[in-house]
C-alpha cells in the first residue's frame, strides 16, 4: 500500500490528537491489511530487516510490550524489550541519560510507555529514533485508539455516525483521551460515562457528551467502551468502595441491555471482573470483542511501524 | 567619590509624578539635585542620558534565592548580578531557604551576604513559621531585630487556620505583616497546571483555581478578625483579586503582589510540555491574565514582584508534572512590565510605580524615589529598545525563564546603587 502524503509528518506517534482524518483513515486501511496478512500466517520479513526497534516501558505491561514485540518481528526488525524498573530511575538516571544511552545503540523505532504525561515527547526531543507513545500517564495512547477504531470498523463496518460511550475512570485514563479524539475526529457520537469524581474537567470541550447515570448513557449505543479502573482510586477516595462501582458503574446484562441489541462490548484490559465488568459478558462471544482488540492489536503496532519506517528510509 | 550628572535624561518619578527631560546630580551616594540647569560642576563624570528614562532602582518584593542550601541554582552573588541587570537595586529575599530563615542569626547571615555583593539592598523575610513548615511561629521580634523586613513562609502556604491568625495577630506587635502563597494545599495536591481544557488534553493533574481564592477568603477573613496585615504573592486570578479588591474596600488590611508571567503569559504557554513554563500558582487561562491586568490598572495590586525562582537544567529537564514549578524573573521584570506600558494598559508612571514607591511604601523604605537627598539607587533605561530573552544568555545563574523567546521593547542601559555603577 502507498500513500501520497505523509501519515505521520512528524516522524513519531505521540498523541491520536492532531492527527487529522485521512491520516487516521490511511493508518486504519494499513492495519486492516496486517491483519488480512496475519490471519493468513504470513509475514513480511524484509520491512523492518536491519532495524532496531526497542520496546522502553518504564510501567509494567505484559499486553502492549508483547503486541509490540510481536509486530516489530512480523516485520523483521530486531527487537530489544528495556524494562526499566522505577528503581533504577529512583537511584537518578533521568529520561535524558535513557535518551543519550539510546543515541549511542542507534535505536532506529523507540516505543515508550511512561507514567509521566509527555515523557515520550521529552524522550522525542532528544532521541534520533522515531518514538511511538505506548503509553504516557493519563495522556495518551494512541495505539490503543487504533486498534480499537479498527475492530469497531471491522464489526460496524463503518466510525461514522456510531454512538460510542466510554465508561468508568475517563478522568484517569490515557486510552480514553486518545479514542475520544480519534473517534470525535471520525465523526463518532462519543459520550462518556462515569460519577463526576471520575471524569476529567471541562470534558465536554474535547467534544463529547457527559452522563452520570450510565443506563442514560447507554441508551442507544452501538458500541460500550469500559476502562480499568485501578484499585489505588478507591484508596483514593474518588469512589466509596467497589460494590457501589460495580453496582452503578458496572457492566452486567441489565445496564448492558439500554444499548442497541447488537452493540459491541470493548475494554483494553486487563480487567477488573466483577468491578467494572461483569464476567458473563466479558466472556459473552456475541457481545465482546476482547479477543478481536488484541489480534488488531499486532495488525495496528506492524502498521505504525511500516509508516514510520517508511520516513526512516525516505532519511537515509 | 566624584560627583555624577545624568544629563538630559527623561527623568521618571512615580513617587511625586515627576516626568521632564533635566539633569540629575548624585553626591557622595546621595541624590543632589535634579532640574534643568544644574550647570556641570567640576570633575563630575557625565553620563550622557538624552533620549533614556532615568527612575527609581527597582525595588523586588519577592525573590528567591539559591542561598543557603541550594547554591547550584543560584547564590546571593549571582542574583546581585542578575538584579543588576534588571535594574533592581532593592530586593527581598525568601525564607524558605534550607535551613530556613528562622533563626536571627541566619538573617544576618543572608543580610551580611548581601552587604558583601555591593550591589543591592538585600531584605531577607523571616520565616512565619520555624522551619517554614506551618507549625509553630517564628521569633517575630528577635527577627525583626536582626533585619527581617516581614514573615512568611515563602513558596509555601501557611496552611492551618490557627497558624495564620496567631502569625496576623502576633505580628502586629512589631509593626509587620505576614506573606501568603495564597493555595489551598489540600486542593492544589499533586497539581501541576490549572485545571480545566487544557490540563484535560495534556493529561496533567490539575489545580481547580478556586485553591487561589478560599485561601484568600480566608485570609481576609483572619485579617478581620485579627486587625493584622495579610500581603498575598503572586495572585494570579480574577476571583481572589475581586476579593481583595472587596477587602480593600472594606478598610482591612490587606494588600498584594503579581509577577509578571501573570499578567504576559498565559496556560497555553505551557503546551508541548514546557516545564519553564510551570510555575507556581500555575499559569491561568486568558480571562484570568486580563483580569491581573485589570487589576494592575485599578490599584487592586500593590505590587509587581519578580518571583525569582531559580531552577537548574535538572530541575526542569523532567516530564512536566516532575518537574520543579518555578521561573526565574529578574532580568525580566521591568521589560515585561514595560510590554504592558506599550500595550496602552497602564501609564508609565503607573507601571513604575508598582515596581518602585510603593513595593517600597508597603515595605516601609525610604528608597524607591527620585528625592533629593535620598540614596542614588537608579536604573537607567531605553524605553524602546528592543532585545529577545533568550534562556542560556541571562545574567546570572539561573535560566529558567518562562519568557524564553520573547521580543521585548524597553532594555536596562545601567544600574547605579548608592552612586555606584553596578551594571551597564
Amino acid at each position: 500500500m502507498s500513500f501520497s502524503f505523509p501519515i505521520l509528518p512528524d516522524g513519531h506517534l505521540l498523541a491520536i490528537e492532531g492527527l487529522e482524518p485521512p491520516h487516521i483513515g490511511a493508518l486504519l486501511d494499513l492495519a486492516e491489511s496486517y491483519a488480512l496478512l496475519n490471519r493468513s500466517g504470513k509475514t513480511q520479513r524484509d520491512l523492518l530487516k536491519g532495524r532496531t526497534l526497542i520496546n522502553l516501558f518504564f510501567e509494567d505491561s505484559t499486553r502492549t510490550r508483547t503486541s509490540f514485540e510481536l509486530a516489530g518481528k512480523r516485520l523483521g526488525a530486531d527487537v530489544i524489550n528495556m524494562s526499566v524498573s522505577t528503581s533504577s530511575v529512583n537511584k537518578g538516571e533521568t529520561l535524558i541519560d535513557t535518551a543519550q544511552t539510546l543515541n549511542a545503540m542507534h535505536c532506529d523505532l523507540l516505543v515508550v510507555r511512561h507514567a509521566q504525561s509527555g515523557a515520550p515527547a521529552l524522550l522525542a526531543q532528544k532521541v534520533s529514533a522515531s518514538v511511538i507513545n505506548a503509553g504516557d500517564g493519563t495522556h495518551e495512547h494512541p495505539t490503543q485508539a487504533l486498534l480499537d477504531a479498527l475492530t469497531i470498523r471491522r464489526r460496524k463496518g463503518r466510525l461514522e455516525g456510531l454512538t460510542v460511550a466510554i465508561c468508568g475512570d475517563v478522568l484517569h485514563s490515557r486510552v480514553a483521551r486518545s479514542n475520544i479524539h480519534l473517534l470525535t475526529a471520525m465523526n463518532c457520537r462519543v459520550r462518556v460515562v462515569g460519577p463526576p469524581t471520575l471524569l476529567p474537567a471541562e470534558a465536554t470541550r474535547l467534544g463529547v457528551e457527559v452522563f452520570h447515570d450510565m443506563r442514560a448513557g447507554l441508551a442507544g449505543a452501538d458500541v460500550v467502551m469500559m476502562l480499568r479502573l485501578q484499585k489505588e482510586r478507591m484508596t483514593g477516595g474518588l469512589v466509596p468502595s467497589s460494590r457501589e462501582f460495580f453496582r452503578f458503574y458496572g457492566l452486567d446484562r441489565e445496564k448492558l441491555a439500554w444499548a442497541k441489541p447488537d452493540a459491541i462490548v470493548m475494554h483494553p484490559g486487563p480487567m477488573n471482573r466483577g468491578i467494572e465488568i461483569d464476567s458473563a459478558i466479558a466472556d459473552d462471544p456475541e457481545r465482546s470483542v476482547i479477543g478481536e482488540q488484541v489480534e488488531m492489536g499486532v495488525a495496528c503496532r506492524m502498521a505504525v511501524l511500516d509508516v514510520l519506517a517508511r520516513d526512516l528510509r525516505r532519511n537515509v | 567619590m566624584t560627583d555624577l550628572l545624568f544629563a538630559g535624561a527623561r527623568l521618571l518619578d512615580p513617587a511625586t509624578g515627576l516626568d521632564t527631560t533635566a539633569d540629575l546630580l548624585v553626591r557622595d551616594g546621595l541624590i543632589l539635585d535634579h532640574g534643568a540647569n544644574l550647570g556641570r560642576p567640576e570633575g563630575a563624570t557625565v553620563i550622557a542620558a538624552e533620549g533614556l528614562c532615568l527612575a527609581p532602582g527597582l525595588v523586588d518584593l519577592r525573590a528567591d534565592i539559591g542561598e543557603p542550601g541550594h547554591e547550584h541554582r543560584e547564590t546571593i552573588a549571582s542574583a546581585a548580578l542578575a538584579a543588576a541587570a534588571g535594574g533592581i537595586t532593592t530586593f527581598c529575599a525568601l525564607p524558605d531557604t534550607d535551613p530556613a530563615l528562622d533563626d536571627p542569626a541566619l538573617v544576618q547571615f543572608v543580610l551580611r551576604k548581601g552587604e558583601a555583593t555591593g550591589g543591592l539592598t538585600l531584605l531577607p523575610y523571616g520565616a512565619a513559621t520555624k522551619g517554614c513548615t506551618g507549625k509553630e511561629l517564628a521569633e517575630y521580634g528577635l527577627l525583626r531585630e536582626a533585619g527581617a523586613i516581614a514573615f512568611t513562609d515563602g513558596r509555601r502556604p501557611i496552611a492551618n487556620a490557627r497558624t495564620m491568625r496567631l502569625a496576623l495577630s502576633y505580628a502586629r506587635a512589631f509593626g509587620s505583616f505576614v506573606v501568603q502563597h495564597p493555595e489551598e494545599p489540600s486542593l492544589a495536591q499533586g497539581g501541576a497546571a490549572t485545571e480545566g481544557e487544557l490540563a484535560t488534553r495534556l493529561g496533567l493533574p490539575g489545580i481547580p483555581p478556586a485553591a487561589e481564592s478560599m485561601m484568600v477568603q480566608r485570609d481576609i477573613a483572619l485579617a478581620r478578625l485579627t486587625g493584622g496585615h495579610v500581603h498575598f504573592a503572586h495572585v494570579s486570578t480574577g476571583a481572589a483579586l475581586a476579593l481583595i479588591r472587596a477587602a480593600k474596600a472594606e478598610g482591612l488590611r490587606v494588600t498584594c503582589d503579581t509577577a509578571p508571567p501573570y499578567f504576559d503569559l498565559n496556560e497555553t504557554a505551557i503546551g508541548d510540555y514546557r516545564t519553564y513554563a510551570k510555575l507556581s500558582p500555575p499559569l491561568r487561562p486568558e480571562a484570568d491574565r486580563q483580569a491581573v491586568v485589570a487589576a494592575l490598572a485599578d490599584g487592586t495590586i500593590d505590587a509587581i514582584a519578580s518571583d525569582h525562582q531559580p531552577r537548574d537544567a535538572d530541575d526542569k529537564r523532567l516530564p512536566f508534572a516532575q518537574a520543579e514549578a518555578g521561573g526565574a524573573g529578574l532580568a525580566t521584570l521591568l521589560g515585561i512590565t514595560l510590554a504592558r506600558f506599550h500595550g496602552g494598559d497602564l501609564k508609565l508612571l503607573d507601571a513604575l510605580a508598582l515596581l518602585t514607591v510603593k513595593p517600597a511604601t508597603l515595605l516601609g523604605l525610604p528608597v524607591g524615589r527620585l528625592a533629593k537627598g535620598a540614596a542614588a539607587d537608579l536604573v537607567l533605561f531605553d524605553l524602546e529598545r528592543g532585545w529577545q530573552v533568550k534562556a542560556g544568555q541571562l545574567p546570572g545563574k539561573a535560566q529558567n525563564s518562562p519568557f524564553d523567546g520573547r521580543a521585548l521593547e524597553g532594555r536596562v542601559v545601567g544600574t547605579w546603587k548608592a552612586g555606584r555603577r553596578v551594571f551597564g
